[in-house]
């Protein structure tokens, strides 16, 4: 399979634009939700081994906090919201107005998984209209599902339907920060969109540069 | 315990490593993936693999990489260690991983895929007759897991249940 060798600056470029304007819309939801600023990176649109993906966010053991989708329709694949423990801690703790809540402290009260399973529907929610606004495509997501575990373990999930034609992925990649916070790649969450290696000739067609 | 000398073989997801005592090996982040162990005890031999996928007719690559799928990647690493003077009949085997990582309701094949790569490594297992000594899998945490082929120990560590020992 060859998928990626038809693939030009110009795809890159679109699937960029994808990146930009979906976690745009999800940054300023998340910014009224919490009612702070939220700074959000370039987004970045690479196609890298699976292995090199594990490593990102601090590398597959690295715990984090998960929300991950599928998305059906016109265009199929993979969604993550994948927040560092500290600043899933910071979001959650200015919702529910507690600042004791914790993610690394098991059992984690139910008030504040409910709020973070909420808080990743409203975001995938924004980026994906977004997504959906701009291509004309019909874009069906499922209820995220929350998981607060290894990176490796959770982003793996997204790599399986691609694993079926490819041993490398292209990952659509836009990092977020709070104005709380020191800027350094492992501190950021990330939106990943993965798309399936079949949906990328749809985005392609809907904003014609197929 | 593990000297500093020692090394620590490190096997990435869909690949595959074979390793000799004194150093152990190594995978990290396994979700619905399965780390299969394949050891022979008086050699103090191990190879590991970290299998992503139950069976490679599912792919639908040209270019194959055999560590990928349950089937041939179990063969490929008992070749791998026929290379290193283990007999075939001497193996053994531990797996772990398998986890479904997140709850769904949806018809997709590939939200049940933990369950699915653990049902098909045990049936390779059997076809080239690997007694299976003792396995972690299923449940909905991610797993990093060591082997020492000194002590034929699986080490495994989770987020939330701590580490044991299979």
């Amino acid at each position: 399979m060859n998928f990626h060798q038809k693939i030009t600056s110009l795809h890159l470029d679109v699937l960029k634009e994808i990146g930009n304007i979906g976690a745009a819309h999800a940054a300023t939801a998340l910014s009224d939700l919490l009612n702070k600023k939220i700074d959000m990176r370039v987004p970045k649109v690479e196609m890298v081994s699976f292995n090199d993906m594990m490593e990102l966010v601090g590398g597959s053991e690295n715990v984090v906090v998960g929300i991950f989708l599928r998305i059906e329709g016109d265009v199929e694949g993979s969604m993550f919201f994948v927040l560092p423990i500290e600043q899933a801690n910071r979001f959650i703790r200015g919702l529910i107005r507690d600042d004791t809540f914790d993610f690394k402290n098991p059992p984690v009260p139910e008030l504040g998984l409910s709020a973070m399973q909420e808080m990743g529907n409203i975001l995938s929610g924004s980026y994906l209209s977004a997504l959906s606004d701009f291509t004309g495509l019909k874009i069906y997501p499922t209820v995220p599902g929350l998981s607060v575990d290894m990176f490796g373990a959770i982003i793996s999930i997204g790599l399986i339907e691609l694993s079926h034609v490819s041993d490398h992925v292209i990952v659509i990649n836009t990092s977020i920060l709070d104005d709380e916070q020191e800027d350094s790649e492992s501190v950021r969450g990330h939106f990943f969109l993965l798309p399936d290696p079949d949906s990328f000739e749809a985005i392609f067609k809907a904003l014609g540069v197929a | 315990m593990l000297s500093n000398a020692n090394q620590v073989i490190k096997v990435g997801i869909a690949q595959m490593d074979v390793v000799k005592a004194p150093n152990t090996i190594r995978t990290s982040g396994l979700g619905s993936c399965v780390g299969v162990i394949l050891y022979d005890e008086s050699k103090q031999i191990a190879g590991l693999i970290h299998v992503m996928l139950p069976d490679s007719s599912l792919g639908r690559s040209d270019a194959v990489n055999v560590a990928k799928f349950a089937d041939t990647g179990i063969k490929a690493l008992i070749e791998l260690l026929k290379l290193e003077g283990v007999h075939a009949f001497r193996l053994k085997a531990k797996i772990a991983g398998g986890a479904q990582m997140f709850q769904f309701t949806s018809d997709k094949d590939s939200m049940r895929i933990g369950p699915r790569n653990v049902e098909a490594v045990k049936v390779e297992l059997r076809k080239n007759s690997i007694p299976l000594v003792a396995e972690d899998t299923g449940g909905n945490s991610g797993r990093t897991i060591e082997f020492d082929p000194i002590t034929s120990k699986l080490n495994i560590r989770t987020v939330n249940q701590g580490v044991s020992e299979i």
